[in-house]
Order: structure tokens, then C-alpha cells, then sequence
């Protein structure tokens, strides 16, 4: 119970320091994997609801009849669109027609790493929302990219390519027609720049995005 | 009889006279961090208060094989293993709160309240009593948490206990609003500043008045 304090020094050998560490990383490391076996499958269902629960917002309330988790369409790294992830397109349809697209994009630009947006925009290519999912910003600053801390990515909704022009596609500080958020111009010009980015992809591509089938060549979920 | 005299010390020593934020002024980046509102405090908060009680619990537990020139990395190992479980755990129990808190889960792992009990308490003390120190220390530190993430919500958003259901789950609570937003610079960093130094100016002031009070009893 009560042993004398110090009892611990006296004649270490590396040899027998070397096994005690070893042994102590092996049950670490099997306290990790058990934790991570017995919560993978919650972990993943928290995210698939998240998914889905965050691409309704960025749809506007248009209406679609199809299962949209299961007509994505992986886009294999390197592709046009922003970021140098895989990046995911979702389509809505209604009554087999296209009513939009729903793009799932990791930018590497922000101010703390990357950021995750949802962009949902309409047949036209018209922004129907964008919302930043998954970013580490930080709070108080950057993240008020955050739907959830403030309606500044609200004002992405019903922009285009031609609203405001190509050239005004920056925020206000570098003489564009977005607000910057005050103290996070290079977390608010990653957010710019990943919708313009984005527009530009569909007008190039839309006939492919929606004709395309689910899954995608090389990239299979 | 004693001993439960020494285990209400020891209590009150974390939460008050040796409290890790307040008087050793440890783990200062998550507690500046986070605590924008309460919610985030008290989650950040229970997170440690966990790893902490755990991490003295099994430093104290192996104290035996834990030889001086090798115990900073088996601190470091069982931390970091118990943070890791911590955050897997947060992910599959509070997806809404973990992604709240994102990086500052993981961060825990650099908080040195936690190191600085193993290295002080739990390598010389029984697995009894570094459970007990762990849950003060660890008390103490998330009643800060707690505390400065409600003065700060109060003050910043306007708001008391505003979206508890990131901790319990279901629909969105917005909490008692009272004001239409707030004053701002609560929320911003240096807020947390301003706060977490008026915090331990009150904890002074009140043991310096204790103090005189004892004084005057005592010459009475």
C-alpha cells in the first residue's frame, strides 16, 4: 500500500526500459483499436445522417423524388473542381428529370485546414445554398463560415456566374462583391473562391454530371 | 474519520485552492478556447475531467514498472491512448458537440493539467487517492469551463444554456434568450482573457477577505 517514494530509481537498463515501454504501447494500442471496433459502425452512422441531414439545406427546398445518397458520383482527385480530394456529386432529380446538383468538395485554403462545403446549385446554375460542413476555423473568427454561428454563407444563395460578373467573384477587400467576415478575409476568399470555382465546373460539365451513372470508375463507396 | 477529512481536503483543494485554472493557470488553450458557451465548456469539460481521472488512475496503477528515464513517454502513450478513446467515443456519442468542438477533443492530449498530476500525483500516490485527485483536479477544471462558458454565452450571445441538445440529444434547445445578441468581444479571444483574469482576481479577493475574517476571529 504505503511503498517508500523513489523506489522507482535504482539501476534501469535500457533493455528492460525498452520491454516495459513496449508492453505499455501494445495495451494502448489495443484500447484504441477495441474503442475503435466497438464505434466504428455508430461513427459512420452519425455521419451518413449528418450527410443527409446537412444536403437539405443547401437543395432550398426543391422538391426531388430520388434516393440522393445513392446517386453519388465520386469525382476521382485531380478534377476541376476546388480542392485536391475526390470530391462527391450529388443529384436530385424530379420525376427523372435534373433539378440540381449538390457538390461535396474539400478545399485545403482555409485558415486551419481544410474546409468541407456543401453547394447545391439549380439546373440554371443558379447557387441554391452553400453551407461549410467540416472545417476547424477558428471560433469567434473563421468560423462563423458556420451556418450555425452566422448567415454569412447565406449570401452565396441565388448568386451565378453572371451574378455578380466573373470579375466580381472575390470578396470586398480584394474588389469583389462579397462581404468578408471581419478578421477571416483568407477563410471567406477559400469560401469564394471554392463556389466560383464550382459554377464554373457545372456550366463545363452539366450535361455529363447528370447523365453520369451513380458510383464512378475508379472510386467505389 | 480522518481519512474523510483528507478526502474533503483534497476536493477542496481542486476545486478551489490548488484548482488547475484558476491558481496553477494549466491547460489555459482549451480553457480560452472553447468556452464561447456553456455547452462547449461543460463538454470540453467532462472530456477532461474523464481523462484525467482515467490517465492518474492508470499511471498510478502501473507507478511500479514506470522507471524515471522512460516515464514522460509512458505519460505521453496513455494519454494520447485515452484521449483518442475519448474522441472516438464523442464521435459516436456526440457527433453534434464533437464536431462543435472539433480539434479541441483531440487537443486535450496537450493540456499539461494532465501530465503535470501524473508527474505529481499519480506516479507517487495510491490508485485510490489519484482516482480522488483526478476527479477534484478534473472537477475543478471543468467548473471553470462551465462557469466561464456561461458568464461569456451571457454576455456574447445573450443567452443562458443555449443548445443544451448537443450534449443530450434531441431537438434543437435554444436555451433562455434574453437579449438580441450581445456584446461581441466576449466571444472573441480576447474575451476569454478579460474573463478568465477576472475569474482569479475574484478567487483572490475572496481568500484575501477570508483571510481577514479568519485573522479577526482568531485575535478575538
Amino acid at each position: 500500500m504505503n511503498e517508500p517514494v523513489g523506489q522507482r530509481t535504482g539501476n534501469p537498463s535500457i533493455m528492460q526500459s525498452g520491454l516495459i515501454l513496449a508492453a505499455v504501447a501494445a495495451i494502448c494500442t489495443t484500447l484504441v483499436a477495441s474503442t475503435f471496433s466497438l464505434t466504428r459502425d455508430r461513427i459512420a452512422d452519425n455521419e451518413r445522417a449528418f450527410l443527409e441531414q446537412s444536403l437539405t439545406p443547401v437543395l432550398a427546398g426543391k422538391s426531388f423524388d430520388n434516393n440522393i445518397l445513392a446517386s453519388a458520383l465520386i469525382v476521382p482527385a485531380p478534377h476541376e473542381l476546388p480542392g485536391t480530394e475526390n470530391a462527391v456529386i450529388y443529384r436530385a432529380l424530379a420525376a427523372n428529370k435534373p433539378v440540381a446538383a449538390l457538390f461535396d468538395v474539400t478545399v485545403p485554403d482555409g485558415f486551419t485546414g481544410p474546409i468541407k462545403f456543401l453547394i447545391g446549385i439549380d439546373l440554371d446554375g443558379v447557387v441554391l445554398g452553400v453551407r461549410a460542413i467540416e472545417h476547424k476555423e477558428t471560433p469567434g473568427l473563421g468560423d462563423l463560415i458556420d451556418a450555425s454561428r452566422s448567415d454569412w454563407i447565406f449570401q452565396f444563395a441565388g448568386t451565378s456566374l453572371y451574378d455578380p460578373a466573373q470579375t466580381a467573384w472575390a470578396i470586398r477587400r480584394d474588389g469583389g462583391a462579397f462581404d468578408q467576415l471581419t478578421g477571416a478575409s483568407i477563410t471567406s476568399r477559400a469560401a469564394v473562391n471554392a463556389v466560383n470555382q464550382t459554377l464554373l465546373y457545372f456550366a463545363a460539365n452539366r450535361d455529363n454530371i447528370f447523365t453520369a451513372p451513380a458510383g464512378s470508375g475508379d472510386a467505389d463507396e | 474519520m480522518s481519512d474523510q477529512k483528507s478526502m474533503a481536503t483534497r476536493f477542496v483543494a481542486g476545486l478551489w485552492h490548488d484548482n488547475p485554472g484558476l491558481v496553477q493557470l494549466l491547460g489555459l488553450c482549451p480553457l480560452l478556447a472553447v468556452t464561447s458557451t456553456f455547452v462547449n465548456g461543460l463538454g470540453l469539460g467532462v472530456a477532461t475531467l474523464v481523462v484525467l481521472t482515467m490517465s492518474n488512475v492508470l499511471v498510478s496503477a502501473t507507478r511500479r514498472w514506470i522507471r524515471d528515464d522512460i516515464r514522460i513517454p509512458m505519460y505521453v502513450l496513455i494519454i494520447a491512448s485515452l484521449v483518442t478513446c475519448i474522441e472516438l467515443i464523442f464521435k459516436a456519442g456526440f457527433p453534434a458537440l464533437d464536431r462543435s468542438l472539433g480539434i479541441f477533443i483531440p487537443l486535450i492530449v496537450t493540456n499539461c493539467a494532465i501530465v503535470a498530476r501524473a508527474e505529481v500525483f499519480a506516479s507517487r500516490n495510491t490508485v485510490a487517492s489519484s482516482l480522488l485527485d483526478g476527479l477534484a483536479m478534473g472537477g475543478g477544471f471543468a467548473l471553470l469551463l462551465c462557469a466561464l462558458g456561461f458568464v461569456r454565452e451571457l454576455i456574447g450571445h445573450g443567452s443562458i444554456l443555449a443548445r443544451l441538445d448537443l450534449l443530450i440529444g434531441g431537438e434543437v434547445l435554444n436555451g433562455l434568450q434574453l437579449t438580441d445578441g450581445g456584446f461581441f468581444l466576449a466571444l472573441l479571444p480576447p474575451g476569454a482573457f478579460f474573463a478568465l483574469g477576472l475569474a482569479v482576481a475574484g478567487k483572490n479577493a475572496i481568500d484575501r477577505r477570508r483571510k481577514k475574517a479568519a485573522g479577526f476571529r482568531l485575535s478575538i
